[in-house]
């Protein structure tokens, strides 16, 4: 049986969270193919056909299925997942808001953010804000599994020479519509994959300050996150949130700036391989979890790590 | 129009859960239990749909052991007008509880259903989006603003890069991120009138429904604990390292 890996695309470029979940695609082995589904995606289709281990790439153009609305694309997968054994999603906002939705409509459980495959049928995720890990084993016969990206090293983007095969079915379901978006701009990396993120806490006092973050990430080429201290606190927006119910980010570098290390925080940053904390306060607990602390206050440290790196 | 708020029985947010040392699960003994955070913020927007004119009723449900009588009687203390509990194991998954919740839609027909996106022990992310395709309604979620006009719900949604509004035909599945609202507190005089609003027990054979599951879980683990790191005394040693030793940057 094949397994049917469902693209993650933005102004027609394939997302890197596809190469991820077709990494995880292969841990679990058999032909994959890739679903792209959108509107005017032909040069997301090619891209895809020339991922590293794809056998064949589904394109379902249509205007119905723009922006992944879900209740459109989900009758969809499901019409097309009866031949497949898995059905796997990047676990990104549009994974996680269409994909329940098709294991709802094929009758089985979902098994949410995979960061492992034991076993064809058998996967680890986290639980309890990443306290606990879960080994679970799936009896349905489509599993329907979306994939935490920071699990599963991406596959080479080039390499691959699959075949294109246009989906012609059109559902609209008539139940929902876009009326419009509003996208944070920044010339930064974005934060699920970029090498290093500076973040900051509570510690920031205001949003203002977030100036030394953004100077020392230029510097570095880092990009920016908070803390939902901070979010919570309203000095940026919630996208820059990493955490438990934010984003989950595992980079090379995580420079945690004036956070304390709530259990929800780590959740989120856990998994980066170099974590360094700042943070006056010394029994803080993120320097529990940190290969580097700096006992210090930020507004001194940071502008100094700026001109020295 | 009435509306539907689910809740959830969860370990409480500040608690550090422990894996049990046969690894069949986490510790849950003698450990406090609450309303899922993302619940609460799904009360407190049926309860101010109400409080605007926009709600005639608000009914809270929750699916899941009797104890959870406790989080209804919460969610009534909040502003809910009645509670449903659907009462089964406590290890229900996603899909169960959906079905669940369809047969009490099927049942009261609300025009909007309310939920918090994910709960803070499995960490699914699924029974909304799961009761948006039972039910075949329209779903808003992750939602950070809920505007009601007509027959339509406009959702502005909290996406990987920014926002997202989209509008949704009326019936419809909203779940709550964590910028839709901040919770009130329950007051003393209000928890004192919940104890006498209307509290329903069901179960899922009243409902007619199964609570079969596609997979089991095979152990609990701890995850990796990280190697105890190093202090540096100051910015130039931490750049020496992270340059030399690490070799990060």
């Amino acid at each position: 049986m094949a397994i049917l890996v469902i693209a993650e695309h933005e102004n027609g470029a394939l997302a890197g969270a596809t190469l991820n979940t077709v990494a995880a695609a292969q841990k679990i082995g058999g032909d994959i193919h890739v679903l792209v589904a959108g509107q005017s995606v032909d040069s997301v289709a090619e891209a895809a056909a020339k991922v590293a281990g794809v056998a064949k790439v589904l394109k379902a153009d249509n205007a119905a299925y723009a922006h992944l609305l879900p209740e459109n694309v989900a009758p969809l997968v499901v019409e097309l997942a009866s031949g497949y054994s898995h059905v796997l999603a990047p676990a990104t906002t549009n994974g996680k808001n269409y994909l329940p939705r098709v294991a709802a409509l094929l009758d089985v459980d979902q098994i949410s953010e995979i960061i492992a495959v034991e076993a064809p049928d058998t996967f680890k995720r986290p639980i309890y804000a990443g306290n606990a890990i879960a080994t679970v084993k799936s009896n349905a016969a489509v599993k329907v599994i979306s994939v935490r990206t920071t699990g599963f090293d991406p596959v080479a983007a080039e390499g691959g020479s699959a075949t294109v095969e246009a989906v012609a079915a059109a559902h609209d379901a008539g139940l929902s519509s876009f009326v419009g978006e509003e996208l944070a701009k920044s010339d930064r990396p974005e934060l699920a994959g970029a090498k290093i993120v500076v973040s900051g806490g509570r510690g920031m006092q205001n949003g203002d300050n977030f100036k030394h973050l953004y100077a020392l990430a230029d510097k570095l080429g880092a990009a920016v996150g908070a803390s939902r201290a901070a979010v919570d606190a309203g000095f940026v927006p919630n996208d820059m949130q990493v955490g438990q119910t934010g984003k989950i980010v595992a980079p090379q570098l995580y420079i945690a700036v004036g956070i304390s290390g709530a259990i929800q925080h780590l959740a989120g940053m856990r998994d980066s391989k170099v974590i360094v904390a700042i943070n006056k306060d010394e029994e803080a607990p993120i320097f529990q979890v940190a290969d580097y602390g700096l006992v210090a206050d930020l507004f001194e440290a940071v502008p100094e790590l700026e001109k020295l790196v | 129009m009435k509306v539907l708020v689910a809740v959830k029985r969860v370990v409480d947010y500040n608690v550090k859960v422990r894996v049990k040392a046969d690894n069949s699960g986490v510790d849950l003994a003698n450990v406090k239990m609450s309303m899922n955070p993302f619940c609460e913020i799904a009360v407190e927007e049926a309860v101010r749909l109400k409080e605007k004119g926009l709600a005639s009723e608000v009914i809270a449900v929750s699916v899941g052991p009797t104890a959870a009588q406790e989080q209804l009687r919460t969610a009534l203390a909040l502003g809910a007008d009645r509670a449903i509990l659907v009462e089964c194991g406590e290890d229900l998954s996603s899909l169960a509880i959906a079905k669940a919740l369809k047969a009490v839609v099927d049942k009261e027909q609300p025009q909007l259903v309310i939920l918090g996106k994910q709960a803070i022990d499995s960490d699914n992310n699924q029974t909304g989006q799961m009761l948006a395709a039972l039910t075949g309604y329209a779903q808003g979620t992750f939602a950070s603003k809920v505007e009601l006009a007509g027959d339509t719900a406009n959702v502005t949604r909290e996406i990987d890069g920014g926002l997202q509004t989209v509008a949704l035909k009326l019936p419809a599945i909203v779940t709550t991120d964590l910028r839709l609202n901040e919770p009130r507190y329950a007051t003393l005089p209000n928890i004192m009138k919940a104890k006498k609003k209307p509290l329903e027990v069901l179960t899922p054979a009243d409902l007619g429904v199964s609570t079969a599951s596609t997979y089991s879980t095979v152990k609990v683990e701890a995850p990796a604990a990280r190697n105890a790191g190093v202090k540096v005394a100051s910015v130039a040693e931490l750049v020496d390292k992270l340059k030399n030793e690490a070799k990060v940057i």
